[in-house]
């Protein structure tokens, strides 16, 4: 049964794709809201589009999408955060880009405006900018609890966002997150860009997922213009996508034991990561991958010996890895920090729709290749790894599984890489047309929604980070822990900053 | 992982030699760097690294710094937790609105003599993003910078390369 079966709506945007968007009015925007709080759907995404605002729903089982549009009375809409939490940071963010009010909410305090800003609402009906009232954290009480407050300069090497703690001794009691330092406007430099600039920003918007929002980006304007990228594209694009996972994943392996003061693993899982980026380098000529992935195809084909370079890349991690693995096991210092740390509940994963190794090592079978599932993942075997702790054991764990399904998909990748062209034409449509992309990063599902004008140019594109949707987990994972695990956990999730203020 | 570890004496380490420092990067430094400060400074420099709006692709790269392959601390470089204790500011990104108090505040408080190095195309001069109701633009628009390092993200060999004519002027 299709989602939108159960959903009345007037009836169904005629140029979306691949999945329908339906305008609904105030009735099956309720019915929607009734089915994300009974958990017979996941939220993947609720953005403005002044003066509408868009909410896309996935079916239980993965296999179906569908976008709901509500158009706003007097700037405001039914809140969904008010029967279901996953939407609230989502509602916060939309009050502040467009002035869109969502009516009961259970938290009006501001998300991305941080009170610097010289507009407000700027994506909306702009007004000047007023002096914010101070931010109001969420209070924790009880005695002899104290705050501890970090950020958004953190210590490390690492995106800003500020942390509020309130502990009782060496237990957490409450974290709050007050994310949004990093918001540079992605979405309204979007509206009126060129496919090309717009692509650029794409890539832009986290940099350890560069391929993936590239990749995101070409699949949502494919299915807007209706162009089919050539099956050579498509695999160079897995490829890409595969060597970003593993250097990602090695980079963050090595870092979960570097905050548990394992150094060793740190710098090995260093030199893998190097050695992927380089191999990366050699094929594409650019050791992130930015710009390789273009709406069409890609920019660039694989260099001639590229192929080789990412066989000596297997060869060498499949000789390497195992043993950092088996270092990993048998080390009791290490486990003894990672096992039962950091716990997130599984029913939380599920509601909150978290993607990645945070639902993943939490018992949500979602991987956005194998369902709904996008070419070429379609046509190659891998497994979906899967544990139920939920601790950052099992999230180190997902990772690693991961890392091998990766070397066996690039395997097959390299051996059933098809010859011919890597660009199809783009041509402009002649009126608007609106498409959807969900491709899986190493973090979990981003998701890009965007609607052309006539003329090839983008009029409003959203971009939908992992993160949202799992940042709001590591508060809860953190409770009753102690403070000095929270690095710990922190970079078990290694959620994006940038990805999430955009 | 013993086998491999007693492999490292074998083959020797990963670690590649140094790199000529950056001409351009020479030139750029020769006029801010003071002799006073050069004499109490020595040979090594205390950075503290600043994300004022990147994307976290330089984040990335600053990182492989400190990996087997470029080994930053070899040349007397390393990352500190707290602009009081540092030398250098290695500012990435735009300058959000949102950060740009944030930046002040941690130059303000990174002792004198000190050197700001704006690194990646956001932070010359905003970059993709400078456009924007949310961006302030690049580092040099919030505090005085004295050295760029220009890349989209610069890989470790062009921050290397910076951070070498950055040593040679400073000591």
């Amino acid at each position: 049964m299709a989602l939108l079966d159960n959903i009345p709506h007037r009836e169904k945007a005629k140029q979306h794709r691949p999945w329908p968007r339906a305008i609904v009015t105030d009735d099956g925007w309720r019915q929607a809201i009734d089915q994300l709080a009974a958990g017979r759907c996941t939220l993947l995404g609720l953005w403005g589009d002044a003066p509408d605002v868009h909410m896309a729903l996935m079916a239980e089982n993965f296999d179906d999408i569908a976008v709901l549009s509500y158009t706003c009375k007097d700037a405001q809409y039914p809140s969904v955060a008010a029967r279901h939490p996953p939407a609230i940071r989502l509602e916060r963010a939309i009050r502040d880009l467009f002035g869109l009010d969502a009516v009961d909410a259970p938290d009006t305090r501001t998300w991305l405006d941080l009170g610097f800003w010289d507009v407000r609402h700027p994506l909306g009906k702009k007004q000047p900018a007023q002096k914010p009232a101070p931010y109001a954290f969420l209070p924790a009480e009880g005695e002899g609890l104290h705050q501890i407050p970090v950020g958004p300069v953190h210590a490390g090497i690492i995106e800003p966002g500020h942390f509020r703690f309130t502990a009782n001794g060496e237990h957490v009691v409450r974290l709050e997150q007050r994310l949004g330092y990093v918001h540079k406007g992605i979405e309204s430099l979007m509206a009126g860009a060129t496919l090309d600039d717009a692509a650029k920003l794409a890539g832009r918007t986290s940099g350890d997922s560069t391929v993936a929002y590239a990749f995101a980006f070409a699949q949502a304007t494919e299915a807007a213009l209706q162009v089919k990228a050539p099956p050579r594209a498509v695999y160079l694009r897995a490829l890409m996508a595969e060597l970003e996972r593993l250097a990602n994943h090695f980079g963050d392996i090595g870092a979960i034991c570097n905050d548990a003061s394992f150094s060793l693993m740190h710098a090995q899982c260093g030199i893998l990561r190097e050695r992927t980026l380089r191999a990366a380098e050699a094929c594409f000529g650019h050791r992130l991958m930015m710009d390789a992935i273009v709406p069409g195809g890609i920019a660039r084909d694989i260099a001639a010996d590229g192929a080789a370079h990412v066989q000596a890349l297997l060869t060498e991690v499949r000789r390497m890895f195992p043993r950092l693995v088996e270092l990993y096991d048998n080390t009791a210092s290490l486990q003894d920090r990672t096992v039962n740390t950091g716990i997130v509940k599984p029913d939380f994963v599920r509601q909150f729709g978290a993607g990645g190794y945070v639902g993943r090592a939490s018992g949500r079978a979602f991987d956005a290749r194998r369902v709904p599932g996008y070419a070429p993942y379609i046509d190659l075997r891998f497994d979906v790894p899967i544990l139920d702790a939920g601790d950052v054991n099992a999230r180190v764990w997902i990772r690693i599984r991961e890392v091998e399904q990766s070397l066996a998909l690039i395997d097959q990748i390299l051996d059933a890489l098809p010859n011919g062209k890597i660009q199809a034409a783009i041509e402009a449509k002649s009126k608007t047309c609106e498409g959807l992309g969900l491709v899986e990063a190493f973090r979990g599902d981003v998701l890009i929604w965007l609607r052309l004008d006539g003329k090839g140019r983008v009029e409003r594109c959203h971009l939908r980070d992992a993160s949202w949707f799992q940042w709001p987990l590591l508060e809860a994972a953190i409770e009753g822990n102690i403070v000095a695990d929270f690095p710990l956990c922190n970079k078990s999730f290694n959620c994006s900053y940038s990805g999430h203020d955009l | 992982m013993r086998k491999a570890l007693f492999e490292s004496f074998i083959y020797g380490p990963l670690t590649e030699p140094a790199l000529k420092p950056d001409e351009a990067g020479l030139a750029e430094l020769a006029k801010a760097v003071n002799r006073a400060a050069r004499a109490k400074l020595g040979r090594s420099l205390s950075i503290r690294h600043v994300d004022a709006g990147s994307c976290n692709g330089c984040e990335l790269e600053i990182h492989a710094l400190s990996n087997a392959f470029y080994d930053l601390e070899r040349f007397g470089f390393h990352f500190v937790a707290s602009p009081r204790h540092a030398d250098v500011l290695m500012v990435t990104g735009p300058v959000s609105k949102n950060m740009r108090e944030a930046l002040l505040r941690t130059y303000n408080a990174t002792p004198d003599p000190k050197w700001v190095v704006a690194v990646g195309a956001c932070a010359i001069d905003g970059g993709l993003f400078a456009a924007g109701y949310a961006v302030e633009g690049g580092v040099n628009d919030v505090v005085p910078v004295d050295l760029t390092i220009p890349g989209c993200p610069p890989n470790p060999k062009a921050l290397l390369a910076g951070l070498l004519a950055l040593l040679q002027t400073a000591s």
